[in-house]
């Protein structure tokens, strides 16, 4: 049955994957995704699910056995956090050209040095172009309602793609909210088998993986994967309406809050939005026509729907949860990017926060909004790229 | 910190801790502090000039050793303490490098480092605090958690057989090679005071408790777990590193089992590689 409970981020992914349950759980401990593994192998030792569970000894160990297990014909998941997935990098890419459906719970974290154990985007940023799609979620019900679709939308047949269910460490995982827990045998039933493409279990047909491929091929391999990734746009929606009709919760490529008739949009990602919508119902009250844009789907990117969904907004604020040294942040890359070809162009600037999980409060996000007002009263963006609560800036 | 008064007592290892990072985060019954404070009265011990030290830690509660040292340190990550002693040493080998970290750290995630450093007979001194689990993030199963005892990843027992950890290193190259408990912190720091002085790669595998993420599961009391490594253990030098499995019903074998001279990296790439 379904019912609504308290529980981490962290413990909605274990239970989320309680319920997909997969056949091989490859798993190595980091900060703060570790619970989902340790919850997980309580469920394997208590035979709530049917899942090999292998303690391996690093992530690149971890990520190499789901994709052995996800060829050999097993539907898989894992999850990991910043250092755990750049040790993964290399195999991030194998997953990913060899098509293999993996789903993992990537809880986010800064990555080091110096050693930080909290949340930003450095791990999943950095990742963007290693082939998975990422999805993004800014509290506990999402995250789950996230791991439910990713199995379905990684396994459709023009996208096999593997996909990062995304989360903010600490913040989402390890803080208590109540969510809407569905019904085991109704995800179930919504997640349905799996079947694998060419299982290299099948003696009969054998194939060969990863096997070495020069000027002749590889370029279309990365093709294909670039026109899987594409199809993955529309895999999410359809995935995402599916959800709505069955479980009543509707998701699309990216959330728009209140940017109807908004002037002045923050653009952001996960956790921080709950605070930035705060903020903006406060404002709404007084008459202040503010609006948030949520991403959702970072790879594929929707670029056309989001030019669309700004089309009346003057001015956006692109906040960043992660750094490129020496560019833009990754966000405001694609933002502009997609603004670029729209007739009515707003002003559009970039802004660097949280890094190693400092806060971002809501007075903070009050003084965003602030700035943005005067940037579009004088019409001139002053800053182009700036950080946020930074010492010495 | 201020230099202390006169009539104040100071700690004998001042020197050579960082006090504004106190207090430690160790927990109360932990043995990675008595192992830290060993490694440090070693260094004293040694009466080489504290310039001449480095030490290197991976990612664990073992791996904090290199952000507590007063010495040159660095926090690497998890798993790549080696590679990092590796490089400090060959960029400098007048420099004394000890790598400081946990059984999880040195065996699972950077096992294949361990190997090949021995392989080489770097010389360096490698001290592993064995407590049977990755202590840090909560007491998941490693490479040293013994057959069938639990962890948070193997809630009714490890299926697996742990490593050897001084065959292991005797197998691969290691010239000095020992293994201690923390409570037998006379002959740890005896053995740490060789490892250093000794030229080539040194081992020490100091057993040690985590009575939070291991004793508790295990149901081993703090106590219970230094009476096990007092009456449960064998001193026996030059014991065979075959026969060093750690079983405390059978008595664990400790002492120093290993101690040969060996050329190291340096001196052989000086022979084979300098152009003359
Ligand atoms: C690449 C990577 N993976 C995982 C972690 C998480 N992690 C930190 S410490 C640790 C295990 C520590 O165990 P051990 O080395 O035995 O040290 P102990 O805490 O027991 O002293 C793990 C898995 C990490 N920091 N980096
Ligand atoms: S968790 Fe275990 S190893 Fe870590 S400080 Fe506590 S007792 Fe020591
Ligand atoms: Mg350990």
């Amino acid at each position: 049955m379904s019912k609504v409970l308290a529980i981490t981020g962290a413990g909605a992914m274990s239970e989320g994957m309680r319920q997909i349950n997969p056949d091989v759980v490859p798993a190595f401990p980091i900060t703060p995704s570790t619970q989902v593994i340790e919850d997980f192998s309580q469920f394997v030792a208590d035979g709530k699910v049917d899942t090999e569970m292998i303690t391996v000894e690093s992530e690149h160990s971890a990520m190499s056995a789901c994709i052995g297990a996800a060829a050999a014909g097993g539907r898989v998941m894992t999850a990991t956090s910043s250092a755990g997935m750049a040790l993964m990098w290399e195999m991030l890419y194998i997953a990913s050209s060899m098509r293999q459906p993996v789903v993992m719970t990537l809880i986010n974290r800064a990555l080091s040095a110096p050693i930080n154990i909290h949340a930003d985007h450095s791990d999943s940023m950095g990742a963007r172009d290693a082939g998975w799609i990422q999805l993004y979620a800014e509290n506990n019900q999402e995250a789950y309602d996230n791991l439910i679709m990713a199995p379905k939308i990684a396994e459709k047949m023009d996208v096999r793609l593997p996909v990062m269910v995304c989360m903010d460490g600490f913040i989402i995982s390890h803080c208590v909210q109540t969510m809407q827990l569905e019904d085991d045998d109704k995800v179930k039933k919504f997640i349905g088998g799996f079947e694998s493409t060419y299982p290299v279990l099948d003696t009969e047909n054998p194939s060969t993986w990863g096997a070495l491929d020069l000027q002749d091929y590889y370029i279309e391999h990365k093709r294909a994967q670039h026109i899987a990734m594409k199809n993955a746009k529309d895999a999410i929606k359809k995935v995402s309406e599916e959800f709505a009709d069955i479980f009543g919760r509707k998701y699309e490529l990216f959330e728009s809050y209140r940017i109807d008739d908004a002037e002045r949009v923050i653009i952001a990602i996960n956790s921080v939005c709950g605070e930035i919508k705060e903020v903006i119902d406060e404002r709404r009250e007084a008459g202040d026509k503010v609006g948030l844009l949520k991403i959702r789907s970072f790879r594929p990117f929707p670029y056309e729907e989001i030019a669309a969904a700004l089309e009346r907004v003057k001015i956006v604020t692109v906040l960043d949860r992660s750094e490129s040294m020496g560019a833009y942040g990754p966000l405001f890359t694609e933002i502009r990017t997609a603004l670029f070809d729209a007739p009515e162009k707003p002003m559009v600037y970039n802004r660097i926060f949280g890094l190693g999980g400092r806060e971002l409060f809501m007075s903070d996000i009050h003084d965003i909004f602030e700035e943005n007002k005067t940037y579009l009263e004088t019409g001139k963006v002053e800053k182009m790229f700036d950080y946020l609560k930074v010492r010495g800036g | 910190m201020a230099k202390a008064k006169a009539n104040q007592k100071v700690h004998p290892l001042e020197e050579l801790i960082r006090t504004e990072r106190l207090p430690h985060i160790w927990c109360s019954g932990c043995g990675v502090g008595t192992v830290f404070s060993a490694c440090l009265a070693a260094i004293q011990e040694t009466g080489i000039d504290h310039k001449k030290f480095s030490m290197v830690s991976g990612i664990g509660c073992s791996g904090r050793g290199a952000g507590y040292v007063k010495l040159d340190s660095f926090h690497t990550t998890h798993g790549r303490s080696i590679p990092f002693a590796t490089g400090i040493k060959m960029a400098n080998p007048s420099l004394n490098v000890i790598v400081f970290s946990g059984d999880g750290d040195l065996f699972a995630i950077g096992g294949n480092h361990f190997i090949h450093a021995a392989r080489r007979n770097m010389d360096i001194t490698v001290i592993c605090i064995n407590n049977f689990i990755y202590g840090m993030t909560g007491g998941q199963v490693a490479a040293t958690t013994p057959h069938m005892d639990r962890s948070a990843t193997t809630p009714y027992g490890n299926p697996e057989m742990p490593f050897n950890l001084p065959l292991m290193a005797y197998a691969s190259g290691a010239t000095y090679v020992a293994r201690w408990t923390m409570i037998h912190s006379r002959d740890l720091t005896d053995s740490f005071v060789e490892a250093i002085n000794h030229r080539g790669f040194s081992f020490i595998e100091v057993l040690s408790p985590c009575p939070i993420n291991y004793g508790r599961r295990n149901k081993i009391k703090s106590l219970d777990m230094l009476k096990l490594f007092a009456d449960n253990t064998i001193i026996k030098n030059n014991a065979d590193p075959a026969e060093l499995d750690i079983d405390f019903k059978k008595g664990v074998v400790l002492g120093k089992f290993v101690d040969i001279d060996k050329p190291t990296p340096d001196e052989n790439y000086e022979k084979v590689c300098m152009m003359r």
